[in-house]
């Protein structure tokens, strides 16, 4: 039989083929195609059923589209920023100290611990943040007003249930931590032992060695974990809808009642009672925060790919 | 070295030229001293009594006391390290100080996190929790058996649609690819789809339905469409990472015997890492059960049992553990107490779903020799 191959591998042995094997090759083919054709059709629907949004000329919406998305895009941003800022050095600090700093054995069980907590469902960390941490914020956001009110990002008046944005963030920061540390953690655990020890014999301290050896080799890996997490943080819908009343105003207040809401959050808030155009334009503004993510994510791609000719791994 | 420390001078003259001057105290090599091991113990000691006498003048509060104290540790052990070891020492320990203090500061919120969850949710972990739906039910009492189970129906219905793509896309892409065009798009689709955020899963889901049967389309299936969605990329990204590792000499073996290229791969590559494999597909699941946006916006919820994914809407529990909190009925508690309660038993069906993968994946550790 012709080889139907366009390439033949050059050092694998050529196998025998079959019918079967033409069914088999042509199946997994397919299922990959098929894969191509479900993003595309993510693409596709979601711009078919946010198109009577676009078009529309102000009967529901008589600001217009943009003036009801931009809002929500600055609180995701907001939110997602803000989560990102808090969670990104604690879970370096905390891989750190998985890989580098525990005893082995105490090692492996905080492994296993900080895999399942990034397994943990949204929900449970939404419901921690409104049942405990809000309420527990509420005398920390008025210390914050009082002393630090200049700051235009507490200028309050504070929040007197601790629903504000700042505790959003926080919430967002527990919940992308564990996965942040996990890819981290992942990659500190890969830094080639030889340089470590060569750093060592050298005199070097433990955090020297980590400077010298540890932490270049591991700095895409950080990135790309990071990027991974803000990608979830801008994504993430339960925490922020249950936590949040969101007002639609634009403010930098993170510490008042009044907030902005995000993407995600205002579609699991209103989609469930929405009807006629309200659902194509909830729709349209699930597909901004489509384009957001892909954003994010080709940005890490792309910073990862860079930094990989020049990581001090080579 | 580029650390920005300067190295010792007396050192440099033990090298270079210890015989060009005299041995004097002074041109020796300057030891340097070490702090003795229970100094550390004894500053974290004594910075917790002082910080704690301090704040018991005026007002103590626990918060305050631990960060005041973990501050004065990292202070005063920087300080004396300084002194007694020099500075290249005592930045040492004063990283080391940092990276478990923010270990610890970390670790507040996630066990915070699982003691509410269970302290919480025992409240109402009772029988009746497991066998009554919410069917009739005005205050205390219900349970969330209709939830348990369409979460159970939507998740296997997910899995069956997308644990075969998923399986047969990254035997596409290790065995057959060549790093063609095609493997490459899929690649580097894949990875755009571990990125969709849950909710855009479900709108898609959603979006493709109401095309087909009209606006307004809650059902099961929608919903497992959109965990399908979700799970794919997962399912592929691990199992593509497990068929890697097989060895090539396996199947190099297998096509001098005369095996066929697919026989090769059904009965030498894949269950070589069948293990590997079922775990990913359990990861992949622990994932999209607890999935509460999709659902949200595809399935509903519903009072009472429904087992048709294909009629109408249905109750899961991530959904149920929302709606119960967000949206109470009067009075309150036994609602919010029911949530605390599917919230528990969601985790724990995550946690026993990641002990089953870690398990299989020890068990039938892949043999690469």
């Amino acid at each position: 039989m012709t080889t139907t191959e366009v390439k033949p591998e050059p050092k694998a042995a050529k196998p025998v083929e079959q019918l079967g094997d033409r069914i088999f090759a042509g199946s997994a083919k397919g299922a990959g195609i098929l894969i191509l054709v479900v993003l595309a059709g993510v693409a596709a629907f979601l711009l078919a059923e946010s198109l009577p949004a676009i078009t529309d000329s102000g009967s529901e919406l008589p600001e217009g589209l943009t003036a009801y998305i931009a809002p929500l895009v600055f609180g995701t941003v907001v939110s997602a920023v803000i989560a990102l800022v808090i969670a990104t050095p604690l879970a370096v600090a905390v891989a750190l100290f998985i890989s580098h700093y525990a005893p082995r054995r105490l090692a492996q069980t905080l492994s296993y611990i900080v895999d399942l907590l990034a397994a943990v469902p949204s929900i449970v960390y939404g419901l921690w943040g409104i049942g405990v941490l809000a309420p527990a914020t509420v005398g920390f956001l008025e210390w914050l007003n009082t002393y630090l009110g200049w700051i235009p990002l507490f200028a309050g008046p504070p929040s007197v249930t601790g629903r504000t944005m700042l505790v959003v963030g926080v919430v967002l920061a527990v919940m992308i931590m564990p996965i942040i540390t996990a890819v981290a953690r992942e990659v500190f655990l890969q830094a080639p032992k030889l340089h470590e020890e060569a750093a060592l014999a050298l005199g070097a301290t433990r955090w020297e060695m980590i400077r010298l050896a540890v932490l270049p080799f591991g700095r895409s890996g950080i990135i790309s974990g990071a990027m991974l997490g803000l990608g979830r943080a801008l994504g993430e819908t339960m925490a922020v809808a249950i936590v949040l009343s969101g007002t639609g105003v634009v403010t930098f207040n993170l510490i008042s009642s009044e907030n902005p809401l995000t993407i995600a959050g205002n579609i699991a808030l209103q989609f469930p009672e929405a009807s006629g155009l309200t659902v194509n334009i909830l729709i349209a503004s699930g597909l901004v925060l489509f384009v957001i993510t892909l954003l994010v994510n080709m940005l890490a791609r792309y910073i990862v790919e860079r930094r990989r000719d020049f990581s001090g791994a080579n | 070295m580029p650390t920005g420390t300067e190295p010792d001078k007396t050192e440099d003259q033990t090298v270079t030229g210890t015989l060009a001057r005299p041995v004097t105290a002074e041109t020796l090599p300057k030891v340097r001293g070490s702090l003795p091991r229970w100094a550390i113990g004894a500053f974290l000691v004594g910075s917790l009594v002082l910080v704690g006498a301090a704040l018991a003048v005026v007002g103590f509060s626990v918060g305050l006391w631990v960060v005041l104290s973990a501050i004065l540790f990292a202070v005063v052990t920087y300080a004396t390290s300084r002194v007694v070891e020099g500075g290249r020492k005592a930045t040492d320990r004063l990283v080391t100080v940092v990276v478990t203090g923010a270990f610890l500061l970390a670790m507040i919120p996630l066990i915070s996190v699982l003691f509410t969850v269970i302290s919480q949710g025992w409240a109402r972990f009772d029988l009746q929790f497991f066998n009554s739906s919410m069917r009739g039910v005005v205050g205390e009492g219900g349970g969330a058996l209709h939830a348990i189970q369409g979460t159970l129906i939507i998740t296997a219905l997910a899995a069956v649609m997308s644990i075969p793509v998923g399986v047969l896309t990254a035997v596409y892409l290790v065995e057959y690819g060549n790093n063609s065009r095609l493997a490459r798009a899929i690649t580097f689709f894949v990875d755009v789809m571990t990125g969709i955020p849950s909710i855009v899963a479900g709108l898609f889901a959603y979006a493709l339905f109401s095309l087909l049967l009209g606006p307004g389309v809650r059902l099961g299936v929608v919903g497992a469409v959109a965990l399908t969605v979700l799970m794919i990329p997962i399912v592929v990204r691990a199992t593509e990472e497990m068929l890697k590792i097989v060895p090539n000499e396996l199947r190099e073996a297998s096509y001098a015997l005369g095996v066929p290229k697919w026989r090769t791969i059904l009965k030498i590559v894949v269950p070589t890492t069948a293990g590997g494999i079922a775990t990913g597909i359990m990861l992949a699941i622990a994932r999209v059960i607890g999935e509460t946006a999709p659902l949200l916006v595809t399935v509903g919820t519903a009072l009472g049992v429904n087992l048709n994914p294909f009629d109408g809407r249905m109750a899961t529990l991530p959904v149920f553990a929302y709606y119960s909190y967000a949206v109470p009925g009067v009075p309150r508690e036994p609602f919010i107490d029911r949530a605390w309660s599917a919230a528990l038993v969601l985790m724990l069906i995550v946690m026993v779903l990641n002990i089953v993968a870690r398990l299989i994946s020890r068990v039938f550790a892949p043999k690469t020799r």
